[in-house]
């Protein structure tokens, strides 16, 4: 098999691949944009999977609302085998209450009180991702009740609160200016090869 | 053990060795083990009363009868070498968890698919891929569903790249809390992958304006998700099934997955079902609460997911032995930069006072693992040994103490890439030294 290239006025390159005895087939350059793969499918198909929430903002909150009191009912049949009394640290995980000023010490304690700058975020994971053996079973109301209700176990929200899209979003969290954007390389070491600082003792 | 009884014929000269000494495993080490033996005999004159080579039973009976469909696996000598659960910071549970691939058994570059470390998040899915689907929709002009069928279809390409957990090295920062380079490093391994660019199905779409940051969601029931610059999803992202010439293993993601050359591992989405377009980041939980890293002054680092270049010796490495006294033993280890190919690779047997190159074990590809070897004259005194790579961009990799400089190393701290060192005793046993 023999591959000729031939450049054509008219219709610029194109490839002719010729094999003896077998006639000779043609093909302007191909790229992957000509296989067309995949289809068009609408928002209300997608509908089910679009379950993220953008948490700076909010948008992606569904409608409905959830009180403290009802997260914790909904806590205490779900979620406290793994996760402990009020959410004080269970047989599978650590607290999810406090830390809150803990960042400065040496002990940081990451909850999402003290840890997420953004109030729908713990909104968004339990949807997502809770309760870790039937994830996506709960209804929007539900995840607002338990939302309420962790966020309550940290002072965030008063033990009367009723949490909606608009209410959720409007909590100032305490982290929400904690964090700076990737700044490395930041070591800058150098290539020693005589005489060097030995490897910390 | 089992795999040790591969030496009763032909090894009965070298003494009973440590689970884990070199020259005890593996072809190379094995080989190694062959050559001492045979330069201790050719040092001296051959004894008179040398015993004749007994013929091995191999050579005198059938072998194992050829199965008529198979997927082969490793010989039963080799049973030790496994992919194994951390087992320093032990998980209370099995769905969120990670399992660590053994370096010290990694011959060559690539990370056999049994091996290939794994981190998940709810445990692992088991998709069928005739009816997995990934949509991408969002800012963007037509939002698209893509079949296994569409994927497949495509021209595709195959890259060579190391994988590495953001929390790989995450117990032994400061105290020397784990014992084998499985367990300090083996959240890392590497593959070739093979796929598409993320690009071509992101054009099928067509970006909206002002589009910046794309959302990658996982088909687990974690529904695990990570926020992406777009101007990385655009340039070298690739949606891959494939992974050393087989499709992915399901704890890799099967059917399909993102894979994103140089970051850490987390982002690169497993059972990849949903990409979604926005003007800007989501800040989920897996980018604020966790592979986040703590800085002076109580502050997060955010977004860090470069891995940095970074290296280490696998051996010989800890929880090994110097079993054959003072004299040649080779050094070899790993080095991997997430921002471009290994330019050098120093080694200092005397804990950092003095460095010499080692040899870059051809090919050395970008951000790719780079085999290095050093020969080494063991005195047969007290010595630590540690590795330090310099990759494209100049980067030297850093001392912990150069990083504690600039970093809080307070709690689970992710993105160790810290020069690595190992101790030898004079009995030759090797431990861990991070200090």
């Amino acid at each position: 098999m023999r591959l000729h290239k031939i450049r054509g006025a008219a219709l610029g390159a194109f490839a002719v691949v010729a094999a003896a005895g077998l006639g000779a087939s043609s093909a302007l350059a191909l790229s992957q944009a000509d296989f067309k793969v995949g289809a068009p499918i609408s928002a209300e198909e997608i509908a089910p999977w679009d379950i993220d929430i953008s948490t700076s903002d909010g948008v992606g909150l569904p409608p409905g609302k959830g009180s403290v009191a009802d997260g914790a009912k909904i806590f205490a049949e779900q979620c406290v085998s793994c996760h402990g009394d009020k959410a004080a640290g269970g047989s599978m995980y650590g607290s999810m209450v406090g830390g809150i000023g803990s960042f400065t010490t040496d002990k940081r304690k990451l909850t999402p009180g003290s840890m997420y700058p953004y109030a729908p975020i713990l909104f968004d994971y339990i949807r997502r991702a809770m309760p870790m053996t039937a994830p996506q079973s709960l209804t929007n109301e539900q995840v607002y009740a338990l939302t309420a209700y962790i966020y309550n176990l940290n002072g965030l929200v008063p033990d009367d609160a009723v949490l909606d899209a608009k209410s959720l979003t409007a909590i100032k969290m305490p982290n929400r200016d904690g964090f700076i954007v990737d700044d490395r390389p930041d070591t800058n070491a150098k290539r020693c090869m005589e005489n060097c600082p030995p490897i910390k003792e | 053990m089992d795999h040790r009884k591969s030496s009763r014929r032909g090894r009965e000269g070298l003494s009973a060795e440590t689970p884990d000494a070199p020259g005890s495993h593996g072809r190379r080490n094995f080989l190694k083990g062959g050559l001492v033996f045979a330069g201790a005999a050719a040092g001296t004159s051959l004894s008179a009363h040398a015993a004749k080579l007994a013929v091995p039973a191999s050579n005198q009976e059938m072998g194992r009868e050829m199965e008529l469909k198979a997927y082969g696996v490793p010989s039963k000598y080799e049973a030790h070498v496994t992919r194994n659960r951390t087992d320093v910071l032990v998980n209370k549970q099995k769905w969120s968890d990670w399992s660590m691939t053994p370096l010290q058994h990694q011959i060559g570059i690539i990370t056999p698919n049994g091996l290939v470390y794994e981190r998940h998040h709810a445990g692992v899915p088991d998709i069928d891929p005739a009816n997995h689907m990934l949509v991408v929709h969002g800012m963007v002009k037509q939002p698209m569903k893509f079949t296994m069928d569409d994927i497949m279809r495509l021209p595709s390409e195959s890259k060579f790249h190391f994988m590495e957990c953001s929390g790989n090295g995450l117990t032994d920062w400061k105290a020397p809390k784990s014992k084998t380079v499985q367990q300090t490093h083996g959240l890392l391994s590497c593959a070739q992958w093979t796929g598409v660019p993320l690009s071509w199905l992101i054009d099928r779409a067509g970006l909206a304006d002002g589009a910046k940051w794309l959302l990658l969601e996982g088909a687990d029931g974690a529904a695990h998700a990570r926020s992406i610059p777009i101007d990385k999803a655009m340039n070298d992202t690739m949606i891959v099934y494939g992974m050393n010439g087989e499709m992915l293993r399901p704890e890799n993601g099967y059917p399909l997955r993102a894979f994103i050359p140089g970051w850490e591992g987390n982002v690169s989405v497993k059972w990849l079902r949903r990409i979604k377009v926005s003007d800007k980041p989501w800040h989920l939980r897996s980018e604020t609460a966790r592979y986040t890293d703590p800085m002076p002054e109580g502050k997060w680092r955010q977004f860090s997911m470069v891995m940095e270049c970074k290296s280490v010796i696998t051996s010989p490495s800890g929880g090994m032995a110097l079993k054959h006294g003072p004299g040649a033993y080779e050094i070899q280890g790993f080095a991997w930069s997430g921002n471009g190919t290994i330019k050098h690779v120093d080694i200092t047997t005397d804990g950092g006072k003095t460095w010499q190159e080692a040899r870059l074990e051809d090919p050395v590809l970008d951000r790719c693992l780079t085999r290095f070897r050093f020969l080494w004259n063991w005195d047969g005194g007290p010595a630590k040994i540690a590795s330090r790579a310099v990759d494209s961009t100049g980067y030297v990799q850093p001392t912990v103490a150069d990083i504690e400089k600039r970093r809080a190393l307070t709690g689970f701290v992710q993105h160790h890439n810290g020069i690595f060192p190992w101790s030898i005793a004079p009995s030759g046993e090797v431990a861990n030294a991070i200090a």
